[in-house]
C-alpha cells in the first residue's frame, strides 16, 4: 500500500466539513451589516473625520427609512453625507448640523430623536414597563405568601390534630 | 371583578394603539416645516436657462410648488391631476424639477404636457434639502407671506385635490397678505 497516499486522504479533512466551514462563512458574511461605498472625504483634522463618522451614523436615511445614511447607498443619502462633509469643513458645530437637519425632516431623522415634551415617553416607556411589571410581581409574591399560611381558626386546628392522632392509633 | 376586567382593559387599550398603528403610514413624515417661512431659493428656469425665479418673486400670492422629476415614476400617477388643476388656474403651479437632467426634463414635459407655470432646476438637490424632500413627487402650499400651509408626500389623488388642496388654496387666497 502506497502510505503517502494513505495519509494524505487521513489527512484531508472529508469534504462536507469544508461546506459546512464555507457555509459558516457566507452565513457570517450575510449578517455584515451591509456597508455601502461611502465616497472617499478628505479631512485636515482627524477630530473632523470622527465628528463626520458619527454623525453619519446618527442620521436616518429617509427613503429607505431603516438605515442610516452610512449605510445606505440612495441618492438623498449621498446628498445629506455630502452636505454634512461641507458643514463640517465649513466650521459648523455637531449641534449645528443635527438642527440643521431637524429644521428639514423633524426628529424622525435622528436616530438617537432629543428628549423633549413630544418624545418623553418613548424615552421612559420602557422603564415605565419595568416598573409596573416589577410592582405586578411584587404584588403576586406577597398574595402568594399570605396564602401559603391558611388562617384556621385554633379549634379547627386542635380538631384536626385531634383526628390526626386518631387516625394514627387505628 | 376588578382583577378579571383591568386584564380585559389593558388588552382593550392595546389592541386600540395597535390598531391605530396600523393605520398610519410610516412614510408620512410630519414636516417640520409647517406654518414656516419657505425656504429662500434662485434656481434656473427649465427651458429658460438664462432666467432665475426665486420664492420672492411669488411673494403676496398662493401657490404651489410640486417636486417632480423625469425618473420618478409616481409622478406620472399624479400628471393628468396636475394638468388638470392646471387648466382651472386656481393658483401657480412651480415645479420643482429635482435632481434631473434639463434635455430628459424638457422631453417629459412634452411627452406628457405641461401643468406648470415654470419649473426651476434643482440640480444637485439642494432646494430639495432645505425642504425637507424625501420622497417624489412632494407638494407644497405656500400662501400670501410666504408660509408653507400644507404639506403632501407622494402621488396627489383626485380626493386630495378636490377636498384638501382646492378648499385650502380658496381659504388662503381670502386671507390678506
Amino acid at each position: 500500500m502506497n502510505i503517502h497516499h494513505f495519509q494524505s486522504t487521513v489527512d484531508m479533512p472529508p469534504f462536507h466539513q469544508y461546506l459546512s466551514l464555507m457555509a459558516c462563512a457566507l452565513i457570517f458574511w450575510l449578517s455584515l451589516p451591509a456597508s455601502a461605498a461611502v465616497e472617499y472625504h478628505s479631512f485636515s483634522q482627524p477630530e473632523q473625520e470622527q465628528a463626520y463618522r458619527t454623525l453619519i451614523g446618527e442620521l436616518r436615511c429617509l427613503v429607505c427609512q431603516n438605515q442610516t445614511i452610512a449605510d445606505s447607498n440612495a441618492d438623498l443619502a449621498k446628498d445629506l453625507r455630502r452636505q454634512v462633509y461641507e458643514m463640517l469643513q465649513q466650521g459648523k458645530s455637531r449641534q449645528q448640523i443635527v438642527d440643521f437637519m431637524t429644521e428639514r425632516y423633524g426628529d424622525f431623522v435622528l436616530y438617537k430623536p432629543a428628549f423633549n415634551a413630544r418624545t418623553w415617553l418613548l424615552w421612559t416607556g420602557p422603564a415605565l414597563f419595568l416598573l409596573a411589571g416589577l410592582f405586578a410581581v411584587f404584588r403576586v409574591i406577597r398574595r402568594k405568601k399570605t396564602v401559603g399560611q391558611p388562617a384556621l381558626s385554633s379549634d379547627r386546628q386542635s380538631r384536626i390534630e385531634a383526628l390526626l392522632e386518631e387516625g394514627e392509633r387505628e | 371583578m376588578l382583577k378579571y376586567l383591568l386584564p380585559l382593559f389593558l388588552f382593550g387599550v392595546l389592541a386600540a394603539f395597535l390598531a391605530a398603528g396600523l393605520k398610519l403610514n410610516p412614510r408620512e413624515i410630519p414636516s417640520p416645516l409647517l406654518d414656516k417661512p419657505a425656504p429662500a431659493f434662485a434656481l434656473p428656469v427649465l427651458g429658460a436657462a438664462d432666467k432665475t425665479l426665486s420664492n420672492a418673486d411669488l411673494k403676496g400670492r398662493v401657490w404651489l410648488l410640486n417636486v417632480w422629476a423625469s425618473w420618478c415614476v409616481s409622478c406620472r400617477d399624479e400628471h393628468s391631476l396636475l394638468l388638470e388643476f392646471a387648466r382651472r388656474q386656481a393658483a401657480p403651479l412651480i415645479g420643482l424639477n429635482y435632481k434631473d437632467e434639463a434635455t430628459a426634463a424638457g422631453y417629459w414635459l412634452e411627452k406628457h404636457g405641461n401643468p406648470y407655470t415654470a419649473s426651476i432646476m434643482d440640480i444637485d438637490g439642494r432646494t430639495g434639502i432645505d425642504y425637507g424632500v424625501y420622497g417624489v413627487p412632494e407638494t407644497f402650499v405656500i400662501d400670501r407671506r410666504g408660509l408653507i400651509r400644507h404639506k403632501h408626500t407622494g402621488p396627489l389623488t383626485e380626493a386630495d385635490l378636490d377636498n384638501v388642496f382646492l378648499p385650502l388654496i380658496e381659504k388662503l387666497q381670502a386671507e390678506n397678505p
